[in-house]
């Protein structure tokens, strides 16, 4: 098999990030449409930072919440998606290395995608 | 106030701010944040946190122009972004360690800087140096079509800028922004690398930074969906509109005056953040 050139390589990764990105905003765009349902609502008190509750913070909760149609959930999962591109951007890297037999690259990619890993999972609980 | 109004003025809001940061370069995360705590008064992590998820869809959604240009460096973006992370995750840990008075400084001062740095004029560095032979080992190097057709260009001084790096993603994760102009200054000036190869290969870093603090900021609650959304749907829009009509047009006037208004609202977060009204 023929190994791809970088400029390959970048481009698979850029259309695949375009696509994550796009997914990521028509949900968003989706919970928005659902959370504006009741437009004459007042507005949250923002000028004090208060932690929201579990469901929005968690990501089993904003599946959860977003099976259930709840539209601040599925704004969450949205963003969930969008947070997900970068991480699926080093994986493509690493395969992408991979191809090109850059172990030293393979390995590089790897380190990032662990630090990755080891916020989201950390964050996650 | 009534959600839909407010949801529209940050949309709108968001729109002109993706556009600007898309058309001077600056990126639109670091006007948003002093925008919605001094404009509409959203407490400065709700802010920080629509910032980041909107930053890494500019980020993300910009790629493709980049990659096209085939200036971004793909092995020095990911070399880089093992410093960039840890940074990021550091820099999350920090902002429940510190008071907001601290961020608003910080971010003040980070403002200031971003002003003076879109007006300062870079100087593209031909001068041919022997190659570094840590760079060398690290491939660390590329080539791209300069004026006078290919050109190949080194990393230099490595350590140094994989510790501005590590500097870039603190800062990142600390304020919610892709600090676009450390990582230039990382690559530009500590590196030596193209200046062209430096911002692009900057903006392919930005959304793998901030995804690494973007998973703490969501646990923490700082991404409100009601704030998160408009402000990311608004910036994403801005910024792709602005790639699009960026014909070398005019901008030399639009970015004076962007700087300026930025340079002010620095002025502003660190003058609120001394008060501690912030």
């Amino acid at each position: 098999m023929r190994k791809p050139t970088d400029q390959e390589v970048d481009l698979t990764v850029a259309a695949m990030l375009r696509w994550g990105v796009t997914s990521a905003a028509v949900v968003v765009f989706v919970g928005g449409l659902l959370y504006l349902r009741h437009p004459w609502a007042g507005v949250p008190d923002y000028s004090h930072f208060h932690v929201e509750n579990d469901s929005l913070r968690s990501i089993a909760g904003i599946f959860t919440g977003a099976v259930h149609f709840d539209p601040r959930n599925i704004i969450q999962a949205g963003l969930m998606v969008l947070i997900a591109t970068p991480v699926a951007r080093v994986v493509f890297c690493v395969v992408g290395f991979a191809r090109q037999r850059d172990l030293l690259y393979v390995g590089v990619s790897i380190a990032v995608l662990l630090v990755l890993l080891y916020s989201l999972g950390s964050g996650a609980r | 106030m009534n959600v839909a109004v407010f949801t529209s003025l940050l949309f709108f809001t968001s729109v002109l701010a993706g556009l600007l940061g898309a058309l001077t370069g600056l990126g639109g995360g670091v006007v948003i944040v002093p925008v919605l705590t001094l404009v509409f008064g959203v407490d400065i992590r709700f802010a920080m946190g629509a910032s980041l998820v909107s930053v890494i869809a500019t980020s993300s959604g910009a790629a493709v122009a980049y990659v096209r240009e085939g200036l971004s460096n793909i092995r020095i973006g990911m070399f880089l972004e093992i410093a960039t992370t840890v940074g990021a995750i550091f820099g999350a840990y920090l902002v429940a360690r510190i008071s907001t008075h601290w961020i608003a400084g910080i971010f003040g001062i980070v403002l200031l800087y971003s002003a003076f740095a879109s007006l300062s004029k870079h100087k593209e560095t031909p001068e041919q140096t022997p190659a570094n032979p840590l760079a060398t080992r690290l491939k660390l190097v590329g080539s791209y079509a300069g004026p006078e057709g290919e050109t190949a260009y080194c990393a230099e001084r490595v350590p140094l800028g994989f510790g501005l790096m590590f500097g870039a993603g603190t800062l990142s994760g600390l304020l919610g922004i892709g600090s676009g102009a450390v990582k230039v200054l990382a690559m530009d000036q500590a590196m030596k690398l193209p200046f062209k190869v430096s911002t692009t290969t900057s903006n392919f870093m930005i959304g793998v930074t901030a995804a690494a603090s973007a998973g703490i900021y969501m646990a923490r609650g700082y991404v409100d969906p009601g704030i998160a959304m408009p402000v990311m749907l608004g910036v994403l829009s801005g910024a792709m509109a602005g790639t699009h009509i960026l014909v070398k047009a005019r901008v030399s006037t639009l970015k004076i005056l962007f700087a300026l208004v930025i340079a002010m609202m620095g002025c502003e977060m660190i003058y609120n953040g001394i008060a501690g009204r912030i």
